[in-house]
């Protein structure tokens, strides 16, 4: 007989948004927080070169240029009320996390120091403008801490290492969870007026990743299964700068503080793709520029690669050729020492994993899966909507990477992650308080854990014809190939056909560990399977939209479709196949036009 | 290259006594060790139970024994081990629940009693800004500020080995992480706190937790520096 445990609020996910949640919620709720990983395990963690907000620590700055800079990273698929509230919030969000003793690096006068990063520009001049508010390059490290530390300090209840597999919904209400405690491997079921998913993304689905082994899309599963759609799953982020083959991030700090890609013929490559803000243009256009090299020949001895250049030697040089200055207007010019400083965990992981140091070598790099702009779709007060209409699921929110508005839209701009998490990840844990202050608790459902014991038994009695990790591997190459940067009518075809071979094949899959204790391999195998449904909503989404936008790039339609396209994607899973609407793209204030950088 | 790997074995509740599994195996010389037991689990044995998750360094996840020193799997490779014989044990001083987890509870208990967050009650700045703090005095508690708390250095520990009632170097480094911090108030509380019993004075220096940090936090000098701020009572 499972645990019954009950609150007003489940936050699942002990990430940023979880926590800054937990933070708002528990002010007027009871409230706990449910995490697979420990929280200080998750993968805000990994965050590195900063979080974005108008401050204007170094010079003129609105949170409006922020807002237009995102809508236009967005490739115009954000929508713009969502993101003019983001970017307001931003300022408040970040002197609030300077409030909980988050320790951001310091200008002279002892203000939040600021740099540049990818997109972010004074609107006027269509410059790069200092806008990322970051400690070291540790920015999300620190934030993950920090909010962890108040959570300490608030006496915030977590069941940690509790994996949830299901959600319970009772007449379109809310109803709570279920989840696998797995120290024990016994089931527990958490009664709750109000629910909040945020488990993150599900980066692991390709094979060269940044991402944490824990992003694996748990959450839109799981509301998948309770027939929910997801949103904009073809908008997947691949960053420019992973390291060679493991994947692993080298923030776009590199590039703000004036690192360099250089191809195999020692070319300034981002001149020619984007001759205004060059290796700071935004993502998407960065990574498809370095594809393009290395298939003309141009990578590293004519390999899938290039070079990021952070040599202060080269850094300076190339500083000079644009006439860029430091902010008391004097030329730019760096040591060596003055990039360690400020890049102190790269230069780690470089002489960790690469044997080079990134101020004497330069550092081998391609793009590498990061950042899922799709995911639950919410509204901007984080509440999940489950239809095209935006009508909502009473109690349920969602926020985060696991989380679509949209404010990313149809590519991300770097710093906004950690934007979204704690602006939307503090609205949704406000508003899910006063959801749970004036409604009640749902009755229990009959048999409320018996889909969870169906999932877990059906890993355990498969026929063991099929090892998960050959799906596994099978899947992130097949992904990787065929859904990636770039993208044609024939790769995506063929990606749906064998998704949906490999998903027949999982049921074949047998869990052969019988101890209850940490079963690592029931949990990665389930956590396999909501990897393939979300693989399958990708490459199908991905297949229907004949139109190039953001981090979507279709070969065989290179060109933005603002007539036909300009519209979010909702897919449901119905068993094998996928069911695909649209809605519309809320415009206030920026009316689409051509991207240029 | 071929590497002779030994796994350390528990499966609780099975009458079976802890005992080392071995694999000769061959690898990639740049594989990280994470990779190897990856390897394992995917070819080998799919039982095979540890926590991992970021796999580059920053999570904190995979602490583990490797070749009789605390690391992150994640965090070294094969060739850094110089050798091709490879022993992975779980961490040292926290119990065993199955293979190389172990309870962290313990840990964790010691890192919430020295007060880790933010203290200040004064009032917020007029302007609603931020607290003012020059980069020198941020420098200040630069080191401390990279802690993952992945328990490497508590588990290295032989004052923690022979007492695990020692809030141990991860905690302290947490308390110095604050008590240094200009904009913070709660020091004379958390060095009161570290001067007890099971606080700071257990520790006998001896550098087992500099050297097992995979931060490279130099923690050996956070706790002397603690020690010296309870005896002038200064805090710079």
């Amino acid at each position: 007989m499972s645990q019954i445990h009950t609150y007003d609020v489940i936050i699942i996910g002990g990430g940023g948004a979880g926590l800054m949640a937990a933070l708002y919620a528990s002010q007027s709720a009871k409230t706990a927080v449910i995490s697979k990983l420990y929280p200080i395990r998750s993968h805000t963690g990994a965050a590195q070169g900063g979080i974005g907000a108008a401050l204007g620590n170094y010079e003129e700055d609105h949170w409006e240029w922020h807002a237009y800079d995102t809508v236009k990273g967005s490739d115009y698929l954000g929508d713009q009320d969502a993101i003019e509230f983001m970017c307001e919030q931003a300022i408040q969000s970040v002197y609030d996390l300077e409030h909980f003793g988050l320790p951001f690096s310091r200008t002279t006068e002892g203000r939040i120091a600021q740099r540049p990063f990818g997109g972010h520009t004074n609107n006027i001049t269509g410059k790069p403008v200092r806008r990322s508010c970051y400690a070291a390059d540790r920015t999300g490290h620190m934030i993950l801490q920090t909010l962890f530390q108040q959570c300490v300090k608030n006496e915030t209840v977590f069941f940690n290492e509790y994996h949830v597999m299901d959600l319970l919904i009772e007449n379109g209400v809310t109803a709570g969870v279920v989840a696998i405690e797995l120290s024990t491997g016994e089931i527990h079921i958490f009664r709750s007026k109000a629910v909040i998913f945020a488990t993150g993304g599900h980066g692991r689905i390709w094979d060269i990743t940044s991402n944490a082994y824990a992003y694996t899309g748990d959450g839109a599963a799981v509301l998948l299964r309770k027939g929910l759609p997801i949103e904009d799953m073809e908008f997947f982020q691949f960053h420019p700068t992973g390291i060679l083959k493991l994947g692993i991030l080298i923030t776009e700090a590199v590039r703000g503080e004036g690192g360099v890609l250089i191809n195999g013929k020692g070319e300034r490559f981002m001149e020619k793709y984007a001759p205004n803000i060059k290796d700071l243009a935004s993502r998407d256009v960065v990574s498809r520029a370095i594809y393009l090299e290395i298939k003309a020949g141009n990578g590293i001895d004519g390999k899938n690669y290039v070079y990021l250049d952070s040599r202060p030697d080269v850094i300076n040089k190339f500083a000079a050729a644009d006439g860029k200055t430091r902010p008391d207007g004097s030329p730019y010019l760096v040591t060596a020492k003055e990039i360690t400083d400020k890049i102190p965990d790269i230069t780690d992981f470089c002489r960790t994993y690469l044997g080079v140091d990134p101020v004497v070598d330069p550092m081998p790099v391609q793009p590498t899966a990061h950042y899922a702009m799709g995911g639950i779709p919410t509204n901007m007060y984080g509440e999940v909507i489950k239809d095209v209409n935006g009508t909502t699921v009473p109690g349920l929110y969602a926020a985060g990477e696991c989380a679509c508005v949209s404010v990313h839209g149809a590519n991300r701009l770097g710093t906004n992650s950690l934007v979204d998490l704690v602006v939307f990840g503090k609205h949704a844990g406000i508003k899910a308080a006063e959801y749970a202050n004036h409604n009640e608790l749902q009755p229990l459902p009959n048999d409320a854990d018996q889909f969870t014991n169906i999932q877990i038994q059906n890993l355990k009695n498969g026929s063991g014809k099929e090892k998960a990790s050959h799906i596994s591997s099978e899947m992130k190459k097949m992904m990787f190939d065929l859904v990636g940067v770039f993208r044609t009518e024939e790769g995506l075809t063929q990606a749906v056909q064998e998704l949906k071979i490999l998903r027949q094949r999982f049921l074949d899959v047998r869990v052969s560990d019988t101890n209850a204790v940490f079963n690592m391999e029931l949990l990665s195998t389930w956590e396999l399977g909501n990897m393939l449904d979300l693989a399958l909503i990708t490459a199908e989404s991905a297949l229907a939209r004949k139109e190039s936008r953001g981090a979507h790039a279709r070969e065989d339609y290179a060109k933005r479709d603002d007539s036909n396209w300009m519209k979010h994607t909702m897919a449901w899973l119905e068993k094998d196949k996928v069911r695909l609407e649209y809605k519309p793209v809320v415009v206030t204030r920026f009316e689409p036009k051509e991207r240029k950088y | 290259m071929e590497i002779n790997l030994k796994i350390f074995r528990y499966l609780p509740n099975t009458g079976n006594k802890p005992h080392f599994d071995k694999y000769i195996m061959e690898v990639n010389p740049n594989d990280r060790v994470l990779d190897v037991l990856e390897q394992v689990r995917a070819d080998s044995d799919p039982s095979l139970a540890y926590r991992r998750s970021c796999a580059h360094g920053v999570c904190g996840s995979d602490a583990m024994r490797i070749n009789g020193r605390n690391m992150l799997a994640c965090k070294v490779l094969v060739k850094d081990l110089g050798t091709s014989d490879i022993t992975v044990e779980p961490i040292l001083g926290l119990t065993v629940l199955r293979d190389l987890i172990v309870d962290m509870d313990p840990f964790f208990e010691h890192f919430r009693s020295v007060q880790p967050f933010f203290i200040n009650n004064e009032p917020l700045p007029a302007d609603g800004k931020e607290r003012l703090q020059s980069p020198e005095a941020r420098e200040r508690f630069d080191d401390t500020t990279k802690c993952i708390l992945c328990a490497a250095c508590t588990t290295s520990c032989p004052s923690f080995w022979s007492n695990g009632s020692y809030v141990g170097p991860a905690a302290i480094v947490n308390a110095h992480r604050f008590i240094y911090d200009s904009r913070d108030t709660g020091a004379a509380e958390r060095l009161g706190i570290l001067n007890e019993s099971m606080g700071v004075w257990r520790c006998r220096t001896a550098f087992n937790c500099t050297e097992a940090c995979p931060r490279d936090i130099q923690i050996t000098k956070a706790i002397a520096e603690v020690k010296q701020s309870i005896q002038t009572g200064k805090l710079d």
